[in-house]
């Protein structure tokens, strides 16, 4: 496939990409969910793709997120590679059964005999003032359930290559699309005038079809001083934090929480001797506990300070007091200022 | 009556009858004379309202078949059907006997539903894909699944094609059209849906057909179901398996003192058909037209089977602690097997002496395939199943993190 052509894209224009090369390769791609069909979902990512491939390609379903999960199980098991999207993260508990019980266990219940080949799209994370209900990262709850993946990326070039492979997956994917980051990248300051891709390097993106396998990390910057893991929205955070305390900090995007390139942060940790991690969501038995739990189990001898991480409070995602809630940049520069005090 | 009572205004309900009662269910209407007659399958869903609260029957009490729904089988056929019900119960209490003596961790038995899945099975074709629960093993036999690879599954030996991954007698059988049954109760509802949704996408002419228990009828997974098959006119059946008992509890508590759980289907547009489950020619008879309906793009049809679950729900508890010991036996609709039997004595097929040695043979018949089965091994012995085989088909490519976990795990020998 030829990659010579590249454009600007933002990031939901990166997501539809995906969708409509693969719709476009193979006829078994069929992409629902709710207002996603005619009108092209609530964030447009599916814009413009019921016009190009047929009402029956990419259609309206009913408010229903256990009957599109439920669906696309039974689509996915009968050969179809189906792309469902939840609307808002926040609605996808009533699926939760369909995809723990039901898509995550499928292969493994029929020891092969019916598989699951579905993807899951869904935004997720806060910053827009979406209050309890617009705002979540319900991340660790996917990545408890063995036979699931869970990807989350941070820019558009890693959006559309994760979701072609994603799609193209064997095994059901949730594909988490942090909505903050959907129009730029955000640097973890609210108040100030937001950034559009245009013009990012990881704004350009190869027209075609490329892939990013699922299960490698990204070290977005190289540093000696410290490595902070973190995904999705908080990379971009993190970034802006590095640049203004000057510390020399290892960024691994982790772009794939299940599988995780535990290759690419062990190496990094043993090197720095320092970790951060950071998420949007709530703290106690968040992924961060599981990352923590990694890098003390394969680094310990390595490790210079305590680990630490920089998260959500323990508390609903509150609407006004949003900024107070997230993560920012403030937060993070603290952290890691103090980590590196503590010698 | 109930022995219980409700001394507040909040209405609990209970079941007529409990241990220690004498179960009278002359109430019942037995309607032989009223089934509905038998629309074409392409009408309208609202022609088929009322068949959601009457009841269609073709064999009476006296052995004969009659009516516009009694189908064309001829008496191969229904022999067929006779001997994949007998080989279904005979299966079912030999197995319940192993698992008595430790063989397998669980079982459960089908009996006095055999016609819902064998009738059912007759009227469809072999590419229809059946989603199942776990008391419609009677779909396996008449398609001619192994039954000694179905002991195997149930031994959880190395015979078992699922390598002991799943409980006995959550089976999947892909090549004889059995999806893998879930253990999570109306999950599988809307699964078919969308598998029957796939067939449609494809232009293919093939059907799903799904089943539940009165009792999961209360998961939103079954209005899942209802609303997409209606919403997008899947090829598909949806069976609701009444047979009474969810565990111990009766089928008020699932949806009310209701008529009829085929009515639910009439809300979202749906065909309806409210059938006498434990009559094979009736069951086959709504099976054939709704299939034939799903087919030809008509879209979906719920099928109300009106059975008696004679035994308890598993190996795991006794029907004698929550209702009267004898209901099964003044159950008004009889025994599904008898009365397929008494029709073919009626019309000179069969006689009560060919039954009996029937029923020796499958009995000698199932003993020997068990034999032959419990050879691969069993769960209080040897199961020849490799333990490292629980880290295979959680995904299709072994993560990193499960081959650690593996090597761990080899370490601790």
């Amino acid at each position: 496939m030829s990659q010579s052509k590249s454009s600007d894209m933002n990031m939901i224009e990166a997501i539809r990409d995906a969708m409509d090369v693969k719709m476009s390769s193979d006829p078994n791609v069929l992409v629902f969910g709710e207002d996603v069909g005619y009108f092209g979902g609530v964030f447009r990512c599916t814009a413009g793709l019921q016009e190009k491939h047929g009402l029956h390609r990419c259609f309206d379903t009913p408010i229903s997120e256990g009957g599109i999960v439920g669906m696309a199980v039974g689509m996915a098991a009968n050969g179809l590679r189906p792309v469902a999207e939840i609307q808002f993260a926040d609605y996808i508990y009533p699926g939760y059964d369909q995809i723990a019980s039901e898509a995550a266990r499928l292969r493994y219940r029929s020891n092969g005999e019916f598989t699951a080949p579905l993807t899951i799209r869904t935004p997720v994370g806060g910053g827009i003032y979406g209050g309890t209900t617009h705002s979540q990262s319900p991340e660790a709850l996917f990545t408890h359930i063995a036979g699931l993946k869970t990807v989350i990326p941070s820019n558009p070039y890693d959006a559309k290559g994760l979701l072609i492979s994603a799609i193209e997956d064997d095994d059901p994917v949730l594909f988490l699309e942090p909505k903050r980051l959907y129009n730029g990248p955000f640097d973890g300051e609210p108040h100030k005038a937001s950034v559009s891709w245009a013009g990012h390097a990881l704004g350009d993106v190869p027209s075609g079809e490329y892939r990013i396998s699922l299960g490698k990390a990204r070290v977005l910057r190289e540093g000696e001083a410290l490595t902070i893991l973190a995904y999705g929205t908080m990379v971009w955070v993190a970034q802006a934090a590095v640049e203004a305390t000057g510390v020399d900090a290892e960024i691994i995007d982790l772009r794939s929480l299940l599988p995780l390139d535990l290759e690419t942060i062990v190496a990094s940790v043993k090197k720095t001797g320092r970790a951060m991690v950071l998420h949007e969501a709530t703290r106690t038995s968040g992924f961060g506990a599981e990352l923590i739990a990694e890098i003390q189990e394969h680094c310990f001898y390595y490790l210079e300070a305590p680990l630490v991480r920089v998260t959500g409070w323990d508390t609903p995602y509150p609407h006004a007091q949003e900024w107070a809630y997230f993560p920012t940049k403030e937060r993070v520069m603290r952290e890691i200022n103090d980590m590196m005090d503590a010698d | 009556m109930s022995k219980r009572q409700n001394t507040s205004r909040l209405y609990v309900p209970e079941p007529p009858f409990r241990p220690g009662d004498t179960p009278d269910y002359s109430h019942i209407s037995v309607p032989a004379k009223h089934t509905p007659p038998r629309p074409d399958p392409m009408c309208d869903d609202h022609e088929t309202a009322g068949h959601a609260l009457g009841l269609i029957r073709v064999l009476r009490f006296n052995g004969e078949a009659v009516g516009d729904w009694k189908p064309k089988l001829t008496s191969e056929q229904l022999l067929k059907g006779l001997r994949d019900m007998m080989l279904t119960r005979a299966m079912d209490i030999r197995m319940f006997n192993m698992q008595r003596q430790g063989k397998m961790s669980f079982y459960m038995k089908s009996t006095g539903e055999e016609a819902v899945s064998v009738g059912h099975a007759m009227a469809l074709r072999a590419d229809d894909m059946t989603f199942p629960t776990y008391r419609q093993q009677g779909i396996l036999i008449n398609r001619g699944a192994p039954i000694a690879e179905m002991m195997c599954q149930c031994l959880s030996n190395g015979g078992d094609r699922l390598q002991g991954k799943s409980i006995p007698v959550l089976y999947s059988f892909r090549d004889f059209g059995f999806f893998s049954v879930s253990g999570n109760l109306g999950t599988q509802l809307i699964q078919g849906v969308g598998w029957a949704m796939a067939n449609a996408y494809k232009n293919e002419d093939s059907i799903a057909s799904v089943f539940t228990g009165e009792g999961a009828t209360a998961e939103g997974d079954f209005h899942y179901a209802l609303n997409f098959a209606s919403t997008y006119r899947a090829p598909c059946i949806i069976n609701v398996v009444n047979n009474q008992w969810a565990i111990s509890s009766f089928q008020g508590i699932a949806m009310g003192e209701g008529e009829s759980f085929a009515a639910r289907g009439t809300g979202y547009g749906l065909a309806t058909l409210r059938v006498d489950g434990n009559d094979l020619l009736a069951v086959y008879a709504a099976t054939e037209w709704a299939a034939e309906r799903a087919r030809k793009g008509g879209g979906a049809t719920v099928i109300e089977h009106f059975t008696y679950r004679k035994e308890g729900h598993s190996t795991s508890d006794d029907p004698t602690k929550y209702r009267p010991e004898d209901e099964p036996e003044v159950w008004p609709f009889g025994d599904p097997i008898t009365r397929l039997k008494d029709h073919l004595i009626h019309i000179g097929e069969w006689s009560e002496e060919k039954h009996l040695a029937q029923e020796k043979e499958l009995k000698l018949h199932i003993r020997d395939l068990y034999k032959e089965a419990e050879k691969m091994g069993n769960l209080s012995g040897d199961t020849h199943v490799d333990p490292l085989t629980m880290f295979e088909q959680v995904y299709g490519d072994m993560p990193d993190h499960l081959k650690r976990q593996r090597a761990n795990f080899l370490d601790e020998d």
